[in-house]
């Protein structure tokens, strides 16, 4: 059953009958640095029922994460709640005393974290820091507690909990600890429990398994749910309601469906037109960015925050007075921060297609990149002082081949060889065997210092974390002159006269070559990166996650600005990305990698249809897409990937596959099958039969 | 463990074997100054050349050398020139000497600093912390002579409450223990700072850390959030460099043993080193690296020990 | 210029510090000892080594002998002035060395790695395992003390802290993604090293340098107080300490005003690097 459906009829029908948990009003909240008072969320009021999920989403920086910790009254020492009541169960939290909130805290309200391993104390076994609950709390004896924790760990579907409970947090995978930190939460039966971007960081597959455990406990404990997230869809798998925020402000919140069907908020809807999801490309429908940027919190405009970069603002209206809440609509739930929310047109979620356009499947381009047998071996000492070892086989074995002009997006889970084949690809490391050809020539043996100056002009990348792709000491102007000359290789005074031409390729202001790195926010950063790489005029851009770490309206925003370069320069892309969407929306080509293999590899229209690889097709079930209408059929994977020295002699994926045949999977290297369009699919089923499945997203 | 010691002590045995032929290169003079010094300045040359010849020391380094480290390997240190003794014994006297010393002020720093690292790091920029912080900074910073010396105007000449110089002596009218007193306050003044901070700086980062806010969050009262779950972790950083204060304590106490005329190993050195009395220099410098690496040994096994993600990997 | 100069980098800093006060005391003892060094021939009363047979009466601080005269009749007021000097010669240019060798080791050994990095580790490891002030003695006794020495000296005790610093920093900005990016677009090592990484690691570096002028001063003073320090009659304040210790029960301001002076000048560089690590930490 889709979770959307389920979502749907979870919703609390008769309002009156349920009680509210909690109650914001009028909330203010400020900290206090040594440049003053910021106002971080300057009034926000809502109203949680009982048992009801309600998901706070927005970008970095828009006050979410500061209002859960407000509600556990947990602020560190600059924070403080300045104004308005915060009602939970009925009493007011900012008029308890530091033993009453502590009372609460743990008990009657908890939380989950983002990044489980480091809210996990490192040096106390995962048993005693769960029996601390109910010994706090529950006032309970050590046995008691032990039994509890363990049957807690049995509930978050942890296996053997009994050896859990002996374990340290770093001898967990990120799921188990999550699942370990959610059990802590739950060990003292909450009425609230409040998730910080609790799946962030997590593999996708991962991250479906304990989104559904959330929902199926939700069930269990009838615990009322503040879910805060940056990513819409895991608000759509779990909540009944959403709140959406913006600098500091609730500028729309209503039921899923409501909020999502007919988006009342300029921003709400700007949000949901940026985001790609796993039923459109760019042929199909194009990813409109937000323009500009989030004011800072000391010069916030006057009346509608978001009036700057909304469409449909209109100042004589917008930006005079405060704009008051009101509710929108007849079911009296859905209530919007917009002084035109009544008179926007209906708004229309981008045009979708189920079966992708296949524009330029037919026409076969010369191939600028091609990967032969291409492995990567490191060899791992054991323990931390030398002696034996085994070899990790990172990448192991990769033949695929990127045209002129396409994108070929390598996707695939954490581990599973994607960056170490972006260092081979870079030169930083060396192949252990096979052949990279580029341009004709085999540079998989050549590190990085010993390619000719047309090597290296060729190949550029764009790299993944936009705080250190840019060197803090160095200015723009700098980084680009440095870039030109010795691509180009020309002189300092040469290069320094196309450093303009190359900041408006990327659309950042001239103004930007005076800047230092640490002047820009994520996103002008990245494209700062991607003209660095563009500077020698390159036949090839590898780009490594270059979007993961951005917010959604600046991440199409990047997108775009990718598709636009390439269009313009006929350069070929090579794509790594975790994110199924954005290569959805991206690629031409896809290859799914899975612990160094490649398991698919197909033209975006193969891959995202029916015969999907078993890995695919799971992988295609996680990723929770924005848009309760959507319908997504379930498919759970169990257990962790194994780690790369203790992997399955046959198929990689067999200890996890839903699909696995038999013994033949574990201990023989799966076929390859190849379609006529150039499908390639490596599993032990025949083609026929994993082309009879129906489509994962409908 | 195992093969991690097996490493170390060949990694020790390697750096004992540098540092002796170093210390032996370091103090080859010409020929005949060392006998000059055993006979004194008015000894004819005629006697300084045959004492030289004697000793063996017209031989070249590299044979001398060999055949001090074949003596050393089997226990004879040598004999000193300056203390006209065994090598072996004066160390042994002054080592026990500087132990006792050593051995009280770490007894005072250990708990000491930890207590006062703990307090200040656990509330960062209290007025706590930054008392304790400007404290500890200000007393790392006065020299152990410039300590010494106003330690000693206070309690030995204005208030005549202790000796001014400790010779470990019954006969000066003060007692061992009173004796020891103004040493110790001066190592343990220019040492706790030190430690303080790093006990400070790691308990800093530990509140920091987001377990804290869980165990907060769990509705623990700040004095469980301390000792169960911010204190162990507190103390697996600064556990190394609480061990390595053993290594200034027992060889580093040069000054304070010179301020005070305390009898230890410290002073042992420096006036062996000004005699060029090369044996004991030799030995004294081979005790100060076994000392200096055990010390280093024994801290990464607590830290090790303490560790869960280094114990289990 | 697109890319900014260490100097100018370092300025700013200085320009933060007043945000700090305990910065600021020790900018305030730091800048009064350099202005003391620098103009002390104005401002020293009396030649530091010429001897007042007449003080010896009375050593003790007067109207003419602000501070008293020594064991030898000598101004100490005067010998603290022309002190400062040796202090403040000696220790920037011994620390600079010793950056110059520590810095230059220490990226090597973090940027290539492998044998290279075991050997310099190795090395670092074997001076480290020396106590410091035996170290000293040794490097003295063998040269002799003269100030170009004292700096050899702080060089071999110095650059093996430098040395584990820079490497530990390189180990880490070596793996940022701006020196893959410089590595692709074809930069030599030395570039990389200096232009790339090197200007990145200032931050615990100018934190460092400030405490280990502090350190070296104290180096200066103990070696001194020793009889290792610079040959008489020139003043050095652990020199002057030593001189005059054994009059202390009855002239204990002798030995006092010259330990002031060391301390008070320590103590401004090391609650200066407190400022400054306090201001790193902000930026």
């Amino acid at each position: 059953m889709s979770s959307a459906t389920a979502a749907t009829m979870d919703r609390p029908q008769a309002e009156g009958a349920k009680r509210p948990i909690l109650e914001l009003r009028n909330v203010s909240i400020s900290y206090f640095v040594r440049a003053g008072e910021l106002k971080v969320v300057p009034n926000i009021s809502l109203t949680l029922y009982e048992g009801e999920a309600l998901g706070l989403v927005g970008e970095s920086g828009c006050g979410k994460s500061t209002v859960a910790f407000a509600i556990m009254k947990y602020l560190g020492g600059a924070g403080r709640v300045t104004g308005g009541e915060i009602l939970f169960e009925g009493r007011d939290m900012t008029k308890m005393s530091e033993a009453e909130l502590r009372g609460i805290r743990g008990g009657r309200m908890a939380m989950v974290y983002q990044d489980p391993m480091s809210s996990l104390n490192p040096v106390i076994t995962i048993g005693k820091q769960l029996m601390e609950v109910p010994l706090i709390h529950s006032n309970v004896n050590e046995a008691e507690s032990y039994k509890r924790a363990v049957q807690m760990l049995k509930e978050v579907n942890l296996p053997d909990p009994e050896h859990i409970m002996t374990r340290y947090p770093h001898q967990l995978s990120g799921g188990q600890q999550q699942r370990v930190v959610i059990a802590m939460a739950l060990m003292a039966e909450p009425s609230l429990l409040v998730m910080d971007e609790p799946t962030t960081g997590l593999d996708v597959t991962v991250e479906a398994a304990v989104l559904d455990l959330v929902a199926q406990l939700r069930k269990r404990h009838n615990s009322a749910i503040v879910f805060i997230s940056h990513n819409l869809g895991t608000v759509v798998r779990i909540c009944d309601r959403i709140g959406v925020m913006y600098a500091g402000e609730l500028v729309e919140e209503g039921p899923i469906g409501e909020v999502f069907r007919d988006p009342r908020h300029p921003y709400t809807r700007g949000l949901l037109n940026c985001i790609p999801t796993l039923n459109a490309d760019k042929r199909t429908r194009p990813l409109s960015a937000i323009p500009g940027q989030v004011p800072p919190i000391l010069d916030r405009p006057k009346g509608c925050i978001f009036a700057p970069r909304c469409p449909a603002a209109v100042p004589e209206r917008c930006s005079v007075a405060p704009i008051p809440t009101e509710t929108y609509g007849s079911s009296g739930q859905h209530r919007v921060k917009c002084v035109r929310m009544e008179e926007l047109p209906k708004h229309e979620r981008p045009g979708t297609s189920a079966a992708p356009a296949n524009a330029n499947a037919a026409q076969r381009h010369d191939a600028v990149l091609t990967l032969d047998g291409l492995k990567k071996t490191y060899h791992q000492a054991i323990g931390m002082f030398g002696g034996a070892g085994y070899d990790v086989h990172a990448v192991d074995g990769i033949d695929v081949a990127a045209e002129r002009a396409e994108t070929l997006a390598i996707v695939g889970e954490s581990g599973c060889g994607k960056s170490t084949l972006a260092k081979v690809l870079t030169g930083i490391e060396l192949a252990s065997s096979g052949k990279v050809t580029l341009a004709g020539k085999d540079i998989g043996n050549t590190a990085v210092e010993n390619r000719d100056g047309d090597t290296k002009r060729a190949i550029q990348m764009v790299f993944q974390n936009p705080e250190s792709t840019l060197n803090p000491s160095h200015t723009i102007g700098y980084v680009m002159e440095r870039a030109i000359s010795k691509l180009k290789r020309i002189g300092g005074k040469a290069a320094r006269a196309q450093v303009d031409d190359l900041l408006r390729t990327v659309n950042l202001p001239l103004e930007f070559a005076n800047r230092k790195s640490r002047q820009l926010s994520g996103g002008q950063k990245q494209r700062v990166a991607i003209a660095r790489a563009l500077a020698g005029e390159p036949e090839l851009i590898l780009a490594d996650e270059p979007v993961s770490a951005l917010d959604v309206s600046v991440q199409a925003a990047i997108i775009n600005l990718l598709v636009d370069i390439q269009k313009k320069r006929g350069s070929t892309l090579l794509f790594i990305s975790h994110d199924l969407s954005v290569v959805r929306y991206l690629a031409d080509h896809v290859a799914v990698m899975y612990l160094g293999k490649v398991m698919e590899y197909g033209s975006v229209a193969d891959i995202f249809a029916p015969p999907y690889h078993p890995y695919t097709e799971a992988l295609m079930s996680a990723v929770p897409i924005a848009d309760p209408d959507v319908k997504q059929r379930r498919i759970i994977l169990e257990g962790n990937v194994p780690s790369p020295q203790n992997r399955p002699k046959g198929c990689p994926f067999a200890t996890r596959c839903p699909r696995k045949v038999g013994s033949i999977c574990d201990d023989t290297q799966p076929p390859e099958q190849v379609s006529e369009s150039g499908h390639r699919i490596a599993c032990h089923i025949p083609m026929t039969e994993l082309a009879s499945v129906t489509q994962v997203v409908f | 463990m195992l093969a991690f010691l097996s490493k170390r002590m060949a990694l020790l045995a390697f750096t004992m074997l540098v540092v002796s032929a170093l210390v032996f290169a370091a103090f080859e003079f010409t020929p005949g100054q060392v006998a000059r010094k055993v006979l004194g300045p008015f000894a004819t040359q005629d006697q300084v050349d045959r004492l030289t010849e004697e000793l063996g020391l017209n031989r070249p380094v590299v044979v001398r050398y060999g055949e001090w480290l074949g003596n050393t390997l089997t226990g004879d240190l040598g004999y000193s020139t300056l203390y006209k003794t065994d090598v072996n014994k004066i160390i042994g006297d002054r080592l026990q000497n500087t132990l006792l010393l050593a051995g009280i002020a770490f007894a005072i720093i250990v708990p000491l600093s930890i207590i006062l690292g703990i307090s200040a790091g656990m509330k960062e920029g209290s007025f706590l912390d930054r008392s304790i912080s400007v404290a500890s900074i200000v007393t790392t910073s006065v020299p152990e002579f410039a300590s010494g010396v106003f330690l000693a105007s206070i309690f030995v000449i204005w208030l005549g409450w202790l000796p001014g110089t400790s010779p470990l002596d019954t006969g000066t009218g003060w007692s061992i223990w009173q004796q020891l007193v103004l040493p110790v306050c001066v190592m343990v003044l220019y040492d706790l700072g030190y430690v303080v901070r790093m006990v400070r700086a790691s308990m800093v980062e530990v509140m920091t850390r987001p377990y804290i806010r869980t165990a907060i969050l769990k509705g623990l009262n700040f004095r469980a959030v301390i000792l169960k779950h911010a204190l162990r972790n507190a103390m697996i950083a600064p556990f190394t460099v609480i061990l390595l204060q053993l290594n200034y304590l027992v060889t580093g106490v040069v000054v304070v043993e010179a301020v005070f005329a305390y009898p230890g190993f410290g002073r042992m050195l420096l006036e062996a080193a000004l005699a060029q009395d090369v044996a004991v220099v030799e030995a004294g410098a081979l005790f100060a690296v076994l000392i200096s690496v055990f010390t280093q040994i024994a801290g990464d096994l607590g830290y090790m020990m303490l560790n869960p993600r280094i114990r289990f990997s | 210029m697109a890319n900014d100069g260490i100097i100018a980098l370092t300025w700013n800093r200085v320009r933060l510090l007043k945000e700090s006060p305990i910065g600021m005391i020790g900018a305030f003892l730091v800048i009064f000892w350099i202005v003391v060094a620098l103009f002390a021939p104005l401002l020293a009363p009396f030649n530091p080594n010429i001897s007042n047979m007449d003080a010896l009466i009375d050593p003790t601080p007067s109207a003419v002998n602000w501070l008293g005269t020594d064991n030898q009749g000598r101004d100490i007021l005067s010998r603290i002035i022309w002190g400062s000097r040796t202090v403040l010669i000696v220790a920037p240019v011994a620390v600079f060395a010793a950056y110059v060798v520590g810095c230059l080791m220490g990226l090597i050994a973090g940027y290539y790695r492998g044998w290279v990095d075991q050997v310099v580790n190795r090395i670092a490891d074997i001076l480290l395992s020396f106590p410091a002030i035996v170290l000293y003695i040794i490097v003295i006794m063998k040269v002799g003390a003269k100030a170009t020495n004292i700096i050899l000296a702080v060089i071999f005790i110095s650059s093996p802290q430098i040395i584990r610093i820079v490497r530990g920093m390189t180990l880490e900005l070596r793996e940022r993604e701006y020196v893959a990016a410089a590595k692709m677009r074809g930069e030599s090592a030395l570039y990389i090293m200096l232009v790339e990484i090197l200007p990145n690691a200032r931050g615990p570096l100018i934190v460092d340098a400030c405490l280990r002028m502090g350190y070296t001063t104290i180096a200066i003073g103990v070696l001194g107080f020793l009889g290792l320090g610079l040959p008489p009659p020139d003043p050095d304040w652990g020199g002057m300490v030593k001189d005059t210790y054994a009059m202390m029960s009855i002239y204990p301001h002798m030995s006092l005003f010259p330990a002031g002076a060391i301390t008070s000048l320590v103590v401004g560089f090391s609650l200066l690097a407190d400022g400054m690590r306090e201001i790193s930490i902000r930026d």
